[in-house]
């Protein structure tokens, strides 16, 4: 285990990006965090989490994959895809370190998405433990552990020092490029901080959050709720909750005429949009309550149902906090019958 | 003034649901946390006893929705279905303006609506709770004109309710109900507010600094068109920007220009018909100011027409829609940017 002090992060933040690009959560003049490239005299946020998931880095928002130039009766095809460096997130909370995880599986599954998958190769994540959660957090109903968040490389922040320790090869490399300006450590301050925060954990409000009522062969079970029409009556139809969600994968194929040819592109999309998987012979799920269990079906359902029982959902609270409406999946999960625990 | 509280409107929805005037109501629903109310439509008594609740975070106007829930289907309205009876909706001041310029749109059957209207004394903005008490809310209440908060890392707390009122709340533009069947609670009047001074200020800016200030702003844009589906201006049936036959249909903001023109041909499409209720502000997840297009608009329109005000009555003509001689002419307005450049 390696640390530095915390006094001497610039000295950290700028041994990384002497070495390739990092980015890390800085506050922006909302008082957000955002994830932004590092450069001198910007600051690390110590805000718990950005508004926007990391999952940008792998799978942006919008991403060309190639273009068409038409000439006469000549179509030329252009690879798009640039040649990917090294790159470094720092910061990542153990929530958002699970929703790659959760992109993986879907992104790296044969057929393999190269697009994400040359992203995520030259991607080198730095995670950081969560030491004042918030009232939206519950990652641990998900089996996830805040205090010990997995990544590349792991770091804990105490009051005087950032601890950091390599889990794959990408980490040790990055521990090797940083030795000259981090010291060796023992795990006893760490060790203290992984106490607390278990204990503070047991506090949230959403602690008791339990999942087992939900997983994959459910489907019958859950699908024809009646809950479902009273938990979507009011929602607006918009993609918060889809754009700000760091498992959220779906993503629609476009193609944006230039006048010289085409540039087919790829964009988020949200199963909240009227839009939505609309095909040739037209929607095939029509109303926004169709829309709106398909969404908290994929994450507690489908999703499981298809990967080995691992939910869809990292409970990171960002839909908690950002939905207009204040509907989300713990009053979904709560509505539908999952219990709370002792 | 006396606070109006939950039970009171309860038992107003009560009485008239008892009394058979109404069938459903819209309202707000209690969260898990105080501060996250969501929009509710409530069928029974139980139900509003039980999850219905009225006080500084019923923020959302609700207009809105009576535009879905009074639709025809095959010439009857939905609440219609089953029974004559109408859908019971509370409306606070801002909300009765985004109601009444609705009514002159003609996109709600009134005759399937009972309007209460409530006192308002203003709603908080969680946000800024947290910025002085910080994460890990525990609770959340009012207790007179203070906030008081249970917090997991800063103890407890009581917090002046002024500090920490929403933006259009502090330049609330009135306190007045411009519609309603009737009222719980007092009325008030129209406020001169300091609503325009932002405007100002930005107008003030060099055309550097202002194309810099919305840059910053409207950059942060995910494109979740949230500001769209609140907005009770945002009624039309497709909306362009859904229609993938309209040439300009886009799921993600394609880039930085595209991004900009989505909040600016919306602020046209709205211009002489928002009523200012601040909501796209509100719900905006990456907090830009949106209600400042808005507002420029309707600054702008004040200054050009007279004083105008979206929805304070019923079947009024908006100055952009309704020539008389006496209209700017556009070169007094060409004229104006070029000052303002």
């Amino acid at each position: 285990m390696r640390k530095i002090a915390l006094e001497n992060i610039d000295m950290l933040f700028s041994a990384i990006s002497d070495k390739m690009s990092l980015f890390l959560p800085v506050d922006q003049n909302d008082g957000k965090a955002a994830y932004t490239k590092w450069e001198e005299g910007k600051k690390w946020s110590c805000a718990l989490n950005t508004v926007k998931s990391p999952k940008d880095f792998f799978f942006p928002q919008t991403e060309d994959m190639m273009e068409f130039k038409v000439d006469g009766k000549n179509i030329e095809v252009i690879d798009t895809r640039k040649a990917s460096e090294d790159f470094v997130v720092f910061g990542v909370r153990a929530c958002d370190v699970r929703a790659f995880d959760i992109l993986d599986r879907v992104f790296l599954t044969d057929p393999c998405d190269s697009y994400y998958a040359t992203k995520r190769e030259h991607g080198i994540i730095v995670s950081l433990a969560c030491t004042r959660p918030s009232e939206t957090c519950f990652c641990t109903a998900f089996g996830i552990d805040p205090s010990n968040p997995k990544a590349d490389v792991s770091a804990w922040k105490t009051e005087k020092e950032l601890y950091m320790q390599s889990n794959t090869e990408k980490g040790e490399k990055l521990l090797k490029v940083l030795a000259d300006v981090t010291d060796e450590a023992d795990e006893e301050k760490v060790n203290e901080q992984k106490e607390q925060i278990s204990s503070i954990m047991k506090r949230l409000p959403l602690a008791g959050l339990d999942t087992s009522e939900f997983g994959g062969g459910k489907t019958d079970e859950f699908f024809h709720s009646p809950a479902w029409d009273e938990l979507s009556e009011t929602c607006l139809g918009c993609g918060t909750c889809t754009f700000v969600c760091p498992t959220c994968q779906c993503y629609d194929i476009k193609d944006f005429n230039t006048g010289k040819g085409i540039i087919r592109y790829r964009c988020w999309d949200s199963c909240m949009y009227s839009e939505f998987t609309r095909m040739a012979h037209g929607n095939n799920r029509n109303s926004q309550k169709e829309r709106f269990r398909q969404r908290f079906m994929h994450k507690l359902v489908y999703y499981p149902e298809n990967n080995e029982g691992i939910f869809g959902c990292v409970g990171c609270g960002r839909c908690l906090s950002r939905c207009p409406i204040s509907m989300n999946i713990v009053k979904v999960m709560k509505a539908l019958g999952g219990k709370e625990n002792e | 003034m006396q606070k109006i509280t939950t039970e009171q409107l309860i038992e107003k929805a009560a009485e008239l649901m008892n009394e058979g005037k109404v069938a459903s109501v819209l309202g707000w629903e209690k969260g898990e946390f105080g501060y996250d109310v969501t929009p509710g439509i409530f069928g029974s008594v139980d139900e509003l006893k039980a999850k219905f609740v009225y006080g500084d975070f019923s923020a959302a106007n609700l207009s809105k929705y009576l535009v879905k829930k009074t639709e025809m289907v095959q010439g009857q309205a939905l609440v219609f279905l089953k029974t004559e009876r109408k859908i019971l909706i509370f409306l606070k001041p801002c909300d009765s303006y985004s109601f009444n310029q609705l009514l002159t749109e003609h996109r709600f059957d009134r005759e399937k609506v009972y309007a209460v209207g409530v006192q308002c004394d203003g709603m908080v903005d969680i946000e800024k709770v947290k910025k002085i008490a910080g994460d890990g809310l525990l609770s959340v209440d009012t207790s007179g004109n203070d906030v008081v908060v249970k917090t997991l890392y800063n103890g407890d707390m009581k917090i002046a309710k002024a500090d920490v009122l929403a933006e259009r709340c502090v330049n609330c533009k009135s306190k007045k109900h411009v519609a309603y069947d009737e009222l719980l609670g007092e009325t008030g009047e129209v406020i001169d507010s300091n609503r325009f001074d932002e405007v100002e200020r930005i107008e003030k800016m060099t055309p550097d600094e202002r194309f810099a200030f919305w840059q910053n702003e409207l950059s942060k844009c995910i494109r979740c068109n949230a500001c769209r589906d609140a907005c009770p201006a945002c009624t039309c049936e497709k909306c362009v920007f859904d229609n993938p036959k309209s040439g300009v249909e886009n799921k993600s903001p394609a880039n930085s220009f595209e991004e900009k023109l989505f909040h600016i041909i919306r602020a046209y499409h709205v211009a002489g018909r928002c009523t200012d209720c601040g909501e796209c502000s509100r719900v905006c997840p990456q907090n830009i100011p949106l209600h400042l297009l808005n507002r420029k608009f309707i600054k702008d329109i004040n200054e050009f027409y007279g004083d105008y005000q979206a929805g304070a009555e019923v079947g009024s003509r908006a100055p952009l829609v309704d020539y008389t001689v006496n209209d700017v002419e556009p070169g007094e307005v060409f004229d104006r940017g070029d000052e303002n450049a």
